[in-house]
């Protein structure tokens, strides 16, 4: 997974948020179906949100996290708290994932 | 409809409650990660709900459509977006990984994950100190809102001290016995029920008074500015400061924050991000609607009086009213018992067990569950006295909360994604953020808004450059395990 499509994710992200409250309509007053259009506006941005919100999660879930999800569930792949480590080195080796 | 049928319907939702809370205790272990994580095995439809029903408290049903009521339906924009997108992005953000790292490490608190990753019991027990001082205006939060549903239901023959206790009484006696289980098994009934009762309250309104189009036509009439997108009150920087201060504030809530350890595998946590967008448009548009179109409408709200209640009481049958307030005070007590059981944990674990194993004294696991108990009932009480009080009003209480625990939010994310924040630079951070924010909520010392901005989005933008900029020019503790929130060959985050 590249920089480059982390990037890509967070600007979809920033314009997400961005746009979930139509500033261009600012002082709008039109009403359409009894409700102003600015809410149809949002109403129809939340559901471009979660068809998105789905996108990521099927195509690039976990990205930027910086773990590599174990071997989850089980009571195996759980460590208890362990001794501490001389540096941060030996405690990424201890835990032994590869990316 | 007489008195002793509304209080009948009340008592007989939360008692139904209460059974349902009552057959999860059944299943229970008598573990801590059982108690307060349900063994780390909710499902989708469980983890969405009790998160979901977790938010809806007092403040979106009560607080949310008196603004729409005084100021217009903008509110509902201010809510999607820091619930249905900001809230969305954190759950996979912060969310994700303290799953990720909870699934690695058995965490249980907030307090832990960090004070492990800094080698500090000092933090550990200063974030639990700070969640608990926030958490006590939103456990009051539920209990103003149930007492003056209550009140205004039944015309002031259940007085608001009453109201109140009942919705007290209830919690304590829920978190005590039923824990984690309990809770996401009775919020799953809950939000559906919420969802489903908001629905109808909309519908049934609409059919009074002749449908959207003149109901916002009467509107219009009575107040056009409500109509328009913005005013005076919805300022650019008013909502965006509220959105991004609820929107991280609700993600370092503990009963909140402790469900991102709490799911049941990596799917749920996937399913439920790409629903949350929906659930609040779904919510939050009838409940806010409803109290914008009463604006227009021919019912009079009391200064301090809650708009829901009132409409109800006016335009739809009184089983019908006392059903949404049953919904209404069910959606208190789900956010309440969760508040408390994630507020006790917080408590026994980051708090008195440290202290306890300092002055080394035996901590038995069966005094811990006592004290954890213990715990809840004092707090509560505590919260319910001061609510007789009432000094505040609903949103000016939720706004609080939500600003406080809005604080720990970027020193978090620092600490979860910089490996170069340090032990002094998060220390700074949160006590610099929170003694801002404290001095601008309760003195004139610090004023309350910047250009437009809250002391709330100031206080988090401090809060971030203390932690940035001590981190930069100290060095780590010898403690300090840097990489334990990273893979080895991960650089991407540096």
């Amino acid at each position: 997974m590249g920089s480059l499509e982390l990037v890509g994710w967070i600007t979809v992200g920033i314009v997400l948020c961005a746009l979930a409250i139509p500033w261009f309509l600012w002082g709008n007053s039109t009403v359409v179906a009894g409700l102003p259009v600015w809410l149809w506006w949002h109403v129809g941005w939340m559901g471009l949100a979660s068809v998105v919100f789905r996108q990521f999660a099927r195509r690039a879930w976990g990205l930027g996290i910086g773990i590599e999800p174990g071997p989850y569930p089980g009571p195996d792949s759980k460590q208890k708290s362990k001794p501490k480590p001389t540096g941060a080195e030996l405690e990424s080796e201890r835990r032994g994932e590869s990316p | 409809m007489t008195l002793s049928a509304q209080l009948g319907i009340i008592v007989g939702y939360l008692v139904l409650a209460l059974l349902i809370g009552l057959s999860a205790y059944r299943l229970t272990d008598r573990t801590a990660a059982d108690f307060y994580l349900a063994s780390r095995t909710l499902g989708t439809v469980v983890l969405l709900s009790t998160t979901f029903a977790t938010l809806l408290s007092a403040f979106t049903f009560f607080a949310g459509p008196n603004i729409a009521y005084h100021e217009g339906p903008e509110w509902i924009l201010v809510m999607g977006l820091m619930d249905g997108i900001i809230f969305a992005i954190l759950w996979y953000v912060i969310g994700y990984k303290q799953w990720l790292l909870g699934q690695q490490y058995d965490y249980v608190t907030l307090g832990e994950m960090l004070g492990d990753r800094f080698g500090s019991g000092l933090l550990r027990g200063l974030i639990a100190a700070v969640s608990l001082l926030w958490l006590f205006p939103y456990v009051m939060l539920q209990q103003v809102g149930a007492g003056t549903a209550l009140e205004t239901l039944t015309d002031g023959a259940i007085p608001y001290w009453a109201g109140a206790g009942l919705i007290t009484a209830f919690m304590i006696l829920y978190v005590v016995l039923a824990g984690m289980r309990g809770i996401a098994w009775t919020d799953t009934l809950q939000g559906a029920f919420m969802l489903v009762v908001t629905w109808v309250a909309m519908l049934w309104l609409l059919t009074a008074i002749g449908g959207p189009t003149s109901a916002t036509a009467a509107l219009e009439t009575e107040a056009a500015a409500h109509v328009a997108l913005g005013s005076d009150h919805y300022t650019p920087q008013w909502m965006l400061s509220r959105a991004l201060v609820i929107g991280f504030g609700v993600a370092m809530f503990p009963q909140v924050n402790q469900r991102f350890f709490a799911a049941g595998s990596r799917t749920v946590l996937k399913r439920s991000f790409a629903l949350w967008p929906i659930l609040c448009v779904l919510l939050f548009v009838p409940s806010f609607m409803i109290g914008a179109w009463a604006h227009g409408l021919d019912v009079t709200v009391p200064a301090d009086g809650n708009v829901l209640p009132i409409v109800l009481t006016e335009f739809t049958p009184g089983w019908f009213a006392a059903l949404v307030i049953a919904g209404a005070m069910a959606a208190m007590m789900s956010s309440s018992d969760s508040m408390l059981l994630s507020g006790s944990s917080y408590f026994t674990r980051d708090l008195y067990r440290p202290l306890a194993e300092f002055s080394s004294r035996d901590v038995s696991e069966r005094r811990e569950d006592l004290l954890a108990r213990v715990g809840v009932v004092v707090f509560a009480t505590a919260a319910f006295l001061v609510s007789l009080v009432n000094p505040a009003t609903l949103f000016e209480l939720g706004d609080a909360a939500f600003s406080g625990f809005a604080q720990l939010a970027l020193p978090v994310l620092a600490a979860l994604y910089w490996r170069r924040t340090t032990r002094a630079g998060i220390g700074a951070g949160i006590l610099l953020s929170q003694t801002f924010y404290l001095l601008s909520h309760f003195t004139t010392v610090v004023p309350g808004t910047y250009a437009g901005w809250t002391a709330g989005v100031v206080g988090m933008a401090l809060g971030l450059g203390a932690t940035v900029g001590v981190s930069l020019v100290t060095t780590p503790a010898a403690a300090e395990r840097r990489a334990l929130y990273f893979d080895g060959n991960e650089t991407g985050a540096e």
